[in-house]
């Protein structure tokens, strides 16, 4: 005890919050699997008993298939274009000086701030004016926006993070630019790609603002369940769904955070 | 700065020799380099961010005539945003109820993050990835999951039931003010966490020592030092939620009724059934004025009681 500085001595009132306060983090979405083995169509006390059913009805839907299909399709699209871009952008921004360069992070990083619906109606107008049809790649359009924002800011840190005079080093020792960025740079940011990868598939894979307002005739996954949750016998189903998103999400974002924070800790201090 | 001055330039000259025209100017400016890495992102901004939204405000200006727009600019929507009362009533409920969101969860996250900051010493990345983490899950789901809880026959409900608590289930949970408060509150957790953790981590303890070294208590010590010191990371939660949260429309559709609609559903009937885009977006404007409108006075009244308190 006496080596443990008096500020830092443990708090346990702090320490119950700490524990209540996760567990209400994650309750509400612990109960869409626990109702979605749950053997009634009514989402309610006392559990009916064990059922694997309203998963095996997942299988037969054509339409579900297909909008997982069209999900799929636009959050790889979306993953590899703004990590891509926000890497040419994460390294403009941190290896030069540019005028105006505040102005600019600020300008890109305007959609984390503002209330997706403004850039959902924005988009819209402007696609109706210029007469391009809502489809799968104006879905895309307004992914690159929202994920944009965040693929730079997984990546700065990473950016920042290594000691520029390696790329100094190698570019001394006669390698040209494109060689010093995939000998170089390229391997010792990668965790940031990565986890920018991660994180960008899965904001568009479950985003459903801006798709709501630029989705055609093809439905993305979460524009699929937000038409179902209008009829309550579909509940049991969207509940199954829900819970292998739920899932496979978890276990993404976890990698990603993991991944993009790995060795970041050590170059920070 | 001068050390940046002089590395600007000063690519060795056997490389800028082999190249010629364009390539050769882009090689040799830096600057010029850096603005051609950032044009990708920049374009996809313009066309998706900026053109739109010059659009949108010129939209605002138009009226509706039949399946046609009338483009003559007028000051007609904005004229009726301000004299039909049920436009002030939408945003003014936007704002109580985001408002309200936002004042509790940076209370009730900021013991969390303080409680992270100062007393895990093992696995703090643990913590905050632990934390983070249903904020990345599905935004509709988690929804979904507070309708699943707070229902007429929802968990909360149900078991109350059970237990012989109450004999009818309670109404007010479900489509309510209170409900879309709630799950506001769950869903923007992680925005308000971080921030508030990462300006309690910068913290300099040694401060903290010397407070108590010359007698003040924990109270005195927090009030003083640790309070004042965490105040960027307070502003920058209750923006990080108030902003996104007043616009927010699939909370209050899913879970809100009538009594917990805001203006984001208002501006959606508006391009749905409603079907007056010009109107829809005059109020989409009016809601971006206003947020800023508030951000600024918050802004500003923060930083006088930042005087005060130093």
């Amino acid at each position: 005890m006496s080596d443990v500085s008096y500020i830092r001595r443990p708090n346990r009132v702090l320490t119950v919050y700490a524990y209540i306060f996760l567990i209400v983090l994650y309750l509400p979405v612990l109960s869409i699997p626990l109702f979605a083995f749950n053997d009634s169509i009514y989402v309610r006390f006392p559990l009916q008993g064990f059922t694997t059913q309203w998963f095996v009805q997942l299988w037969e839907r054509e339409s579900l298939w297909d909008a997982l299909g069209n999900s799929l399709r636009v959050g790889f699209f979306v993953a590899a274009l703004s990590t891509a871009l926000g890497v040419l952008a994460a390294r403009a921004i941190t290896r030069t000086r540019l005028p105006g360069q505040s102005a600019i992070v600020a300008f890109v990083m305007l959609p984390i701030v503002m209330p997706g619906i403004i850039f959902g109606v924005a988009l819209l107008v402007l696609l109706s004016r210029i007469g391009i049809p809502l489809s799968l790649y104006t879905v895309t359009l307004g992914h690159m926006i929202v994920c944009l924002p965040f693929a730079i800011a997984t990546l700065l840190p990473r950016f920042e993070g290594f000691d520029k005079s390696m790329e100094e080093a190698s570019a001394d020792l006669g390698e040209n630019g494109w060689f010093t960025f995939w000998r170089v740079t390229f391997p010792i940011v990668l965790p940031g790609i990565v986890a920018s990868l991660l994180l960008t598939f899965t904001i568009s894979f479950d985003e459903v603002i801006m798709a709501f307002f630029l989705t055609g005739t093809e439905p993305t996954l979460p524009m699929y369940i937000w038409s179902q949750l209008r009829f309550p016998r579909e509940f049991p189903s969207v509940l199954a769904l829900s819970t292998i998103i739920l899932f496979v999400s978890f276990i993404m974002v976890f990698a990603a955070l993991y991944i993009g924070r790995m060795g970041l800790q050590k170059n920070d201090r | 700065m001068s050390d940046a001055v002089s590395t600007q330039g000063s690519i060795p000259p056997t490389q800028t020799e082999r190249r010629n025209g364009l390539g050769r100017l882009i090689a040799r400016s830096e600057v010029l380099r850096g603005y051609l890495m950032l044009s990708p992102a920049m374009i996809i901004m313009i066309i998706g961010v900026l053109m739109p939204f010059l659009i949108l405000v010129a939209m605002s200006f138009w009226t509706r005539d039949g399946f046609d727009f009338d483009t003559t600019l007028t000051l007609t929507n904005y004229g009726r945003a301000i004299d039909e009362p049920i436009f002030g009533a939408f945003l003014a409920r936007s704002f109580w109820v985001s408002g309200i969101a936002t004042v509790a969860t940076v209370l009730l996250c900021y013991p969390m993050a303080y409680y992270v900051a100062f007393h895990v010493h093992r696995n703090k990345m643990l913590w905050i990835i632990m934390m983070t983490l249903p904020f990345w899950t599905s935004y509709l789901l988690r929804v979904f999951a507070w309708k699943v809880i707070l229902g007429y026959e929802g968990v909360i409900n149900s078991s109350l039931l059970t237990a012989g608590v109450i004999e009818a289930p309670l109404e007010f949970l479900l489509y309510s003010q209170t409900a879309v408060i709630i799950t506001l509150a769950h869903a923007w957790a992680a925005f308000a966490i971080l921030p508030l953790y990462v300006s309690l981590e910068k913290i300099d303890r040694s401060l903290l020592e010397a407070a108590a070294d010359l007698g003040d208590g924990p109270t005195k010590r927090f009030l003083r030092i640790t309070l004042p010191l965490s105040l960027p990371g307070v502003i920058s939660a209750t923006f990080l939620i108030f902003i996104p949260t007043t616009g927010d429309y699939i909370t209050p559709a899913l879970l809100g009724g009538p009594d917990g609609a805001m203006i984001g559903n208002l501006i959606q009937l508006q391009f749905g059934a409603v079907n007056n885009w010009p109107m829809g977006a005059t109020l989409s404007i009016i809601l971006m004025l206003w947020i800023a409108a508030v951000a600024l006075v918050f802004l500003f009244v923060t930083r006088k009681s930042k005087e005060s308190l130093i």
